[in-house]
């Protein structure tokens, strides 16, 4: 087993940790992180339930080699509520009835909020047009999208 | 009503939005051990060798269990009740592995090892050796004599069944008109975003402890027991949060193999987690269904009488088999008129992934042949096609003669009322042209019917447990599953408003287990909110009596004066009498007579009522592409009163959503030579995106089901039902092309627009 | 866990090349979105991989002194489709980018691995062909520079020769500039598909509504992404017209080879390379200027 030494910002902390080149980000995370709320769908890139942010930018965890997060700054589900307080994004999924079966949620909400941090504004349209890289069986989209919507209000 | 009707907010919804939900995949185990299954490159055949002598010995592999390893018996896997009755038992066609290879995928040999890399290259050190036989993948191919049968003495038959009312020859000779024709549905996946996936070990006491994302943990304890030939009580069913079912979760999948699993490890917690590649072909799918109907028909319209005969592809194991077709040829009568009415089916063996339970259970099948084949009468006969339906509709009042349930609300006729309104149904109408352009507008839509729960065919019991805090806030346990359709809050709910209490008082635990919570035979048929939730309605009721009895005790105010209203025990004129909390305390310490308030209720159903509904659809079809897209959609459902409407909007949505996927694009593709799947992953399946999915109309026509917890009826399975005969209605109306057969995808389209010469 | 049994990151082209040269058996990652699919699924075992994401400079995109637009081989479709550059002086393939996948996916595919991953439904080749795209290729004996339409082989086959990289795409002034380009792709999904047909056309009008210059290049249409030369040529100097439209499209069929798939059969891929070659003609000479009448 070859493993590398990594720096990286999870969730706002330092973390300095020995990977195995073998991994994905989404294995470190989950497994050596403990940071379950990142979920795997499909392990290819083709469901979206991985999606953390890195430097801002939404990517599939699956798919991106634990190594390659040297020097980056990661966000996932877990950092999101600070304090005990749901972020912005967090409260309109639960608001708008986003949520079902919670499992595409994390990815979305990382997806949504990479949104919000752009600064942009979005049309529905757009909105549709960022968050077609997740799949979600329960929902049909549409809550999802007025959560969106609403989170990116103002 | 102060909680029930309303939109609470979702009890799960805080932890699911914080990551903090914790489905199987998320739970640590330690010394956990990682199974990978070695399953079959052919559909049809029979090992001859099976060399694992070099998997054995990669170094991390803990053991390799084949065939040959496992016990002969073979077991059922249907999520069903058990049934005493040795005849309507499930078929018990499965081993735990298994020589004779019956689809492309199955299970042949299973490695342990200390991780999964190590347990996938073991798999590729693993040599076989096949007898093929040709694959069988149409009914045609299974039933024709001499063909190889996939299980012994079966013919390749799993069932057949018919049923006949009135007398069917000399009714049809009363009609002015008689219309035959053909539909068939494709083979679909639920596609859970949660695959599927179990761990297993032993605890102290030599109990096989199955941690699982199901949808029956009760049914699953027995039918691991079965598997495993041990007694059901030394099987112990974990369900922690799961990501969505959708039926193939109400079949037991990957659980009897791990118990076995952590059996021939000696106790050591041994967890397989399906790829979304073997999720799908190794879990459940949709039944492809063929259907043949013939309907004589009045000129004014009314139908003197019907027949089906259908088809249903159900793969190599029986699953949930026959019963799905059953459940078609049921609601097919229960829909319409049915003085004189025929139907046979028979369900058929074929070497494809085992079809089983997926959220409608038989109806979207049965719904697209029905409502496709009325559109066209309705079209021949140049009737109203809302007018001849409505004049067919089934009424309030009547009783199912094979069934004896009966029809005690029916809101269909609003419903249809409703949908026409919100489409413009009449305006859009008039206004449309003679269209010559390459692209074309069209409306459609289509209804349906459904039941609440099983009954009379199944056992319906469901179980709930209260227990009074000290603070007046009540636990409740369930054993009814959540899965995402949102039953946790409809029970917190239903308990609230019984109790008089807030719902925020009312702390659900969501996770099952089978030695702690109550039995229930889970969450299938849309029967949790009508079933479970009786439960729990009766439950909450026992728990206020015997609350506002202590409180007589206490005051001396006669309890049959007493209520409970935002958490106070009031008097018969609203008055606050004494807080709820004070009772509780005083229930669990009053050095007289101690008794805390405790409820262990189970709900035995013995009626079923019929929900309704239907969909409105406008299409724009591009004829050069064949491409469809939907402009508008509206569902609108009789579910009896509405418990929670945001919720129910989502079960809309998602239902409808599921239901374009059925009617435009999700489609399981075999090599036709070989039976191997060519599309079981994300990417080639086509789950729509939000990109695809255009804006769903949800409306309720809100009856009182008089046998309802509080008025409701079926609500999770209906959206799936009518959109893609609708979809299908309106294709038609804008080209005039039927489409009788799923999905009506552009290839689809194209080729029959060539032949039609409409490019 | 993915099947890989050594990783190494390369500072430089110049180290890439060497440590590829080193080892025969290694492959270059960039983004990784074809190459760690393929090791799922069990194409690629124990694989040897050599990055490309320490390599800066292969990120860029800029302009020459002469006009010529240069993409770096690592440039994200993302970082494409937004560049100022290319939205500037070649919007089309910043349509044709954004077309892939879905914003995850193009924030880690690459326009090089989409290249060199030699498959004729990748979503920027294309428009690459219609803009007689250059491509700059390293290795160890030196670099060259070579038409787009001569990398491509077959399918999955590229002209990569043994230690080379790709490191840049080169689109020269003349090739895009007064060009309207238009892309279309046709999947069952509006994202997260493959395309079932691929069109892009990109032309250049004079005068009144004719035809100075026109390409039209497709995906899927054939084993590689193609161009179709005849159609072309019936087009240029032509007045453009609904007949010309029909025209085009008729004799794109001609050129064209696909074959039938589960995904789609022969048949109706000539369909769409009809339809979708009139459409994308169309738009793209709107963009160009041109003035429907
Ligand atoms: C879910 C999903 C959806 C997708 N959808 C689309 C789509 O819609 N359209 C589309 O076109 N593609 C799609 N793809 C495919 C893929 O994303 C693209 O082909 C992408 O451009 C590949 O780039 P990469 O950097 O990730 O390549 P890698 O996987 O890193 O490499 C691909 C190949 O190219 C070689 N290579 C990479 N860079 C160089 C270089 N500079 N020099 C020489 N060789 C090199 C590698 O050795 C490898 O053989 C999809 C993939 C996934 C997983
Ligand atoms: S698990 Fe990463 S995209 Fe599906
Ligand atoms: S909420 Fe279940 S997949 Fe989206």
């Amino acid at each position: 087993m070859i493993t590398k030494k990594i720096n990286c910002t999870v969730n706002g902390r330092q973390v300095s940790i020995e990977v195995d080149i073998r991994a994905s980000l989404l294995d470190v995370l989950r497994d050596s992180l403990h940071l379950t709320g990142v979920k795997k769908g499909c392990a290819v890139g083709e469901c979206g339930a991985c999606t953390v942010l890195i430097n801002g930018e939404p990517y599939d965890s699956c798919i991106y080699l634990a190594v390659w997060a040297d020097g980056q700054v990661i966000n996932t589900i877990e950092g999101e509520c600070k304090e005990g307080r749901l972020s912005k994004v967090q409260q309109a999924f639960v608001d708008e009835g986003a949520v079902q079966c919670g499992f595409c949620t994390p990815g979305l909400i990382m997806s949504t909020t990479a949104m919000l941090q752009s600064g942009k504004k979005f049309t529905r349209e757009e909105i549709k047009a960022e968050l077609s890289g997740h799949m979600c069986r329960c929902t049909g989209y549409q809550n999802i999208i007025k959560a969106a919507q609403k989170a990116l209000e103002d | 009503m102060q909680s029930v009707g309303k939109s609470v907010r979702r009890v799960d919804a805080v932890a699911k939005v914080r990551g903090m939900a914790d489905y199987v995949d998320d739970i640590f185990v330690k010394d956990m051990l990682q199974v990978k299954v070695f399953r079959s490159t052919i559909a049809n055949g029979r090992v001859k060798k099976l060399d694992v002598s070099r998997a054995r010995a990669l170094p991390g592999v803990v053991v390799v269990v084949t065939y040959e390893d496992v016990p002969k018996h073979t077991f059922p896997t249907a999520g069903h009740p058990y049934n005493k009755d040795p005849k309507h038992q499930d078929v018990a066609d499965r081993r735990l592995l298994t020589d004779r290879v019956r689809f492309f995928g199955d299970e042949i040999a299973a490695v342990v090892a200390v991780d999964e890399l190590t347990a996938v290259k073991a798999l590729r050190l693993i040599d076989v050796e096949y007898e093929q036989y040709e694959p069988i993948l149409t009914a045609e191919a299974a039933l024709i004599d001499g063909a190889v049968e996939i299980h012994e003495g079966t013919k390749n038959i799993i069932a057949r069944s018919e049923y006949q009312l009135g007398d069917w020859e000399e009714a049809l000779a009363q009609a002015d008109e008689i219309f035959e024709d053909e539909f068939s549905t494709s083979t679909v996946q639920p596609c859970a975003l949660e695959n599927h996936g179990a761990y297993a070990y032993m605890d102290a006491s030599g109990r096989v402890v199955v941690c699982t994302s199901t949808q029956i943990p009760h049914i699953c304890r027995r039918v691991v027991g079965q598997a495993l030939g041990i007694p059901w009580g030394r099987v112990r069913v974990i369900k922690p949060c799961v990501g969505g079912g959708f039926g193939s979760k109400q079949d037991v999948v990957v659980e009897p193999l791990v118990a076995f699993l952590t059996t021939v490890v000696g106790g050591r917690p041994v967890k397989l987690v399906l790829t979304r590649e073997e999720t799908f072909i190794a879990s459940r799918v949709r039944h492809a269904i063929q259907f043949k109907l013939k309907t004589g028909v009045k000129k004014d319209g009314a139908i003197v009488a019907r027949q089906m005969t259908a088809v249903s592809l159900n793969g190599g194991y029986a699953s949930h088999g026959h019963a799905i077709v059953d459940n078609s040829g049921e609601k097919y009568r229960h829909l319409y008129d049915q003085l004189a009415i025929k139907f046979a089916a028979t369900t058929v063996y074929t070497n494809m992934p085992a079809a089983g339970a997926m959220r409608g259970y038989g109806i979207p099948q049965v719904m697209f042949a029905l409502d496709c084949h009325m559109e066209d009468i309705a079209r021949a006969l140049r009737l109203d096609p809302l007018d001849f339906r409505l004049k067919n509709l089934n009424k309030t009042g009547y009783t199912d003669p094979i069934l004896g349930i009966t029809v005690r609300s029916n809101g269909l006729p609003e419903c249809i009322a409703k949908g026409r309104r919100l489409i413009r149904w009449d305006e859009k109408k008039a206004a449309r042209r003679q269209q010559s352009g390459p692209k074309r507008r069209g409306l459609g839509m289509a209804c349906f019917c459904y039941t609440a729960g099983t009954y009379p065919l199944n056992l319906e019991i469901a179980g709930a447990r209260i227990v009074m805090n000290q603070d007046g806030s009540v636990q409740l346990q369930v054993g009814a599953v959540e899965m995402g359709q949102g039953s946790d809050t409809v029970f917190s709910q239903m308990a609230a408003e019984t109790l008089g209490i807030p719902v925020d008082m009312v702390h659900l635990i969501s996770e099952q287990d089978t030695e702690i919570t109550p039995f229930d035979t889970g969450a299938y048929a849309s029967r949790q909110t009508y079933i479970s939730g009786m439960a729990v309605k009766k439950a909450a009721a026992e728990i206020k009596d015997k609350v506002l009895r202590h409180c007589g005790l206490m005051t001396g105010i006669s309890p049959q004066s007493l209520d409970i209203a935002d958490a106070w025990v009031v008097d018969h004129k609203g008055a606050r009498v004494m807080p709820l909390a004070e009772v509780a305390l005083d229930g669990y310490y009053n050095l007289a007579c101690a008794a805390p308030f405790t409820a262990d209720v189970t709900n035995s159903a013995t009626t079923n009522p019929l929900s309704y509904g239907c969909t409105f659809a406008e299409v724009e079809v591009d004829l050069a592409t064949g491409k469809v897209k939907v402009l508008e959609i509206y569902n609108v459902h009789d579910s009896g009163k509405i418990i929670n409407p945001q919720l129910a909007e989502g079960q809309v949505h998602g239902g409808v959503s599921m239901g374009l996927g059925y009617a435009l694009y999700e489609q399981m593709i075999f090599d036709p030579a070989t039976g191997e799947p060519l599309n079981n992953n994300l990417l080639d399946y086509k789950l729509m995106t939000a990109a695809d999915t255009p804006e769903i109309g949800p409306a309720f026509v809100e009856t009182d089901e008089p046998t309802a917890p509080y008025g409701n009826k079926s609500m999770g399975e209906p959206p799936v039902m009518s959109p893609a005969p609708a979809v299908r209605n309106a294709i038609l109306d804008a080209t005039g092309v039927k489409f009788n057969q799923l999905p009506m995808n552009p290839h689809r389209l194209f080729e029959r627009f060539k032949a039609e010469g409409l490019i | 866990m993915y099947d890989i049994v050594n990783y190494e990151e390369a500072g430089t082209v110049q180290e890439a090349i060497r440590l590829l040269q080193a080892n025969p058996r290694a492959r270059l990652i960039a983004g990784g979105s074809d190459l760690l699919v393929k090791i799922y699924k069990g194409k690629i075992t124990d694989a040897e991989l050599v990055s490309l994401r320490g390599i800066i400079a292969l990120k860029d995109i800029s302009i020459e002194g002469d006009g010529t637009v240069r993409i770096g081989a690592c440039a994200t479709f993302s970082r494409i489709a937004g560049h100022p550059l290319i939205r500037k002086h070649v919007p089309v393939l910043a349509e044709a980018v954004s077309r892939v996948g879905g914003p995850q996916i193009r924030n880690i595919g690459t326009i090089g691995g989409n290249i060199c991953n030699g498959v004729t439904s990748s979503d920027s080749a294309p428009t690459l062909f219609a803009l007689n795209a250059l491509l700059r290729l390293e290795g160890a004996g030196g670099t060259r520079v070579a038409p787009i339409q001569d990398f491509y082989l077959g399918p999955g086959k590229v002209d990569l020769r043994q230690a080379e990289v790709l490191t840049e795409i080169l689109l020269t002034k003349e090739n895009y500039q007064g060009f309207g380009g238009h892309y279309i792709k046709f999947a069952m999904r509006e994202a997260m598909d493959i395309a079932s047909l691929s069109c892009a056309a990109v032309c250049k009008i004079v005068g009144q509504n004719v035809i100075a210059d026109f390409r039209l290049a497709l995906g899927v249409a054939a084993p590689t992404p193609m161009r179709c030369l005849r159609a072309e040529e019936i087009a240029r100097g032509r007045v453009f017209s609904e007949e010309l439209l029909l025209e085009t499209g008729r004799t794109a069929v001609t050129e064209v080879n696909p074959r039938t798939s589960w995904r789609a059969t022969r048949e109706y891929r000539l369909q769409l390379v009809e339809e979708l070659s009139k459409r994308a003609f169309k738009q793209a000479f709107v963009k160009a200027g041109g003035v429907l009448l």
